[in-house]
């Protein structure tokens, strides 16, 4: 049963993800991420990691692609397609997507997994300890230095908007 | 299989295991959950918007729907079978896929959040660990189908609403999600099941937190309201600006959608608020604790409709908002007192003053 819905999962990723980049029509294509990402989120809801499932959800089904969706909205009419791009840059494209599928299957399939032992449910107190512990294994410097770069966006952020007003 | 506790009622479960194979039972059992939710869906929907029809008569010193069976309570599935019953249709030149596509979005959205609510001990779909954060998710996805839906439409109302829709959506979502953080800070768990059992021994959170739980009641309720596009806050469909804002173009079942789930979401606003503030289906004073036939799941009705009938007083009070008074409410007012609430909710907590 796990192994249908996995390869369901796996299918609509992967026709999504082709119809995503060759979609004329930009809001479809950003519709068709979406579908990937969702799909993304139900393998994580599936391997019973449902905090990552539900991160995936809200950050990029809710945040991201709902502001790709508000720049089409701003830019573009309902009218209006992508042109074609001309065969030579294609192929060009066509050969590095080759490659770097070629390297990560090989990465795949040549690295040893192992089946993961009890399968445990992660709360989400762990990942909280986890984030602010300062012992081996812990994650408080990263935690840090995402929280400053985060705040240093908010102030340019903040900054670009205000724009000449500052200054008056 | 993917570790679901479907706890709706044992008794099926049990007597569908002895008369069938294994696989067999559980897909039955999956296909029956689906049907309860799709009819408490569907029936939720119809009788709020009978609900709202009378509750706005009597606010306006009028009979409301009073013609279709007594009291008008067939009225609404009347307009239902009309509904059902019209073509749809779509104007020239628009995106068909995404026209289309739009509603399902919206309704597949809370539906999925219907999922996780504790109905009564035994009712509920889908006790994940991370419920109240599943639900922030999840509620976040619906907004996609109402920009969507207006950007395909090829109207410029529509898109207008579209666009009203999203900005107001991000902002509020600020608002309700940090007041479900206060609340969080209290029980100490995301899952819905142990946020009741939480308030079992200790009383409800609205009296355990006191104040801030007090501040963070009102910030969620006037921030669902605008989550759900309700009046004061109906930017979005402002009849007397934009037509019918973002569905203006649709017609039939397709707009039929729309409204449904924007009557569901309201039940969930007021699902989430029961859930978190009021102790869900647990009985006030614990009045029928020990008596063990006494359906739980009446009083969490109870409760929703307590919460349904204020949103509706809202509704038909308040005059609606200009854009910037939106948005000045949200960024300039509610936001800093939530974060202030945040701290003061922490505070409280650290130096043990809960009751």
């Amino acid at each position: 049963m796990e192994r249908i819905v996995f390869y369901i999962l796996a299918l609509i990723i992967i026709i999504f993800a082709v119809a995503s980049v060759s979609s004329r029509k930009i809001l479809r294509a950003v519709i068709y991420l979406l579908f990937v990402l969702i799909g993304i989120s139900g393998i994580y809801f599936m391997i019973d990691y449902s905090f990552l499932g539900a991160i995936q959800l809200a950050v990029y089904g809710g945040g991201v692609i709902v502001l790709f969706i508000f720049s089409v909205l701003l830019v573009h009419h309902v009218e209006l397609e992508l042109e074609v791009t001309p065969l030579r840059k294609k192929l060009i494209a066509g050969a590095v997507v080759l490659t770097g599928l070629g390297i990560s299957l090989w990465a795949i399939l040549t690295f040893p997994f192992q089946t993961a032992g009890t399968d445990r449910t992660i709360e989400v107190s762990d990942i909280g300890h986890r984030l602010l512990s300062v012992d081996a294994g812990g994650f408080i410097l990263p935690f840090e230095v995402i929280s400053v770069l985060l705040f240093a966006v908010m102030i340019g952020a903040i900054v670009i908007a205000k724009g000449k007003k500052l200054n008056k | 299989m993917m570790n679901i506790p479907l706890s709706i009622t044992t008794t099926i479960h049990d007597w569908l295991f002895s008369i069938m194979p294994e696989g067999a039972a559980t897909i039955t059992e999956w296909v029956l959950i689906a049907v309860a939710y799709l009819a408490l869906f569907a029936v939720a929907g119809l009788y709020l918007v009978l609900l709202e029809r009378k509750v706005a008569a009597w606010f306006q010193f009028r009979l409301g729907p009073n013609r279709v069976g007594p009291w008008g309570i067939f009225q609404t599935i009347a307009d239902a079978l009309k509904l059902v019953s019209k073509e749809i249709y779509s104007n020239q030149k628009v995106d068909k896929f995404l026209f289309n596509l739009a509603p399902y979005f919206v309704i597949v959205a809370s539906l999925m959040a219907m999922a996780v609510f504790p109905f009564s001990k035994q009712f509920q779909g889908f006790d994940i660990n991370i419920g109240v954060f599943f639900l922030f998710a999840v509620s976040s996805i619906g907004v996609i189908g109402l920009l969507v839906g207006g950007w395909a439409s090829n109207n410029k109302y529509s898109l207008i609403g579209a666009m009203r829709s999203g900005l107001q959506t991000i902002s509020y979502e600020l608002s309700v999600g940090l007041s479900i953080l206060t609340m969080v800070l209290l029980t100490g768990t995301l899952q819905l099941s142990e946020i009741i059992e939480v308030q079992r021994t200790g009383g409800w959170l609205i009296f355990q937190g006191h104040i801030p739980a007090v501040i963070a009641f009102m910030i969620f309720m006037i921030a669902g309201t605008a989550e759900t596009n309700r009046a004061p806050f109906d930017l979005v469909e402002a009849e007397s600006e934009l037509g019918a804002g973002f569905h203006t173009e649709y017609s039939g079942m397709q707009f039929a959608y729309f409204f449904l789930a924007e009557f569901i979401n309201m039940f969930i606003i007021a699902s989430i608020a029961v859930v978190l503030f009021f102790g869900g289906w647990l009985s006030p004073f614990g009045i029928t604790e020990g008596i063990t036939w006494f359906p739980e799941v009446l009083w969490f009705v109870i409760k929703v409709f307590m919460i349904i009938l204020l949103m509706m007083w809202f509704r038909w009070t308040f005059p609606r908002l200009r854009v910037d008074q939106l948005l000045t409410l949200e960024w300039k007012y509610l936001l800093p007192i939530n974060m202030v609430n945040l701290v003061l909710m922490a505070v409280i907590i650290w130096l043990n003053f809960t009751l």
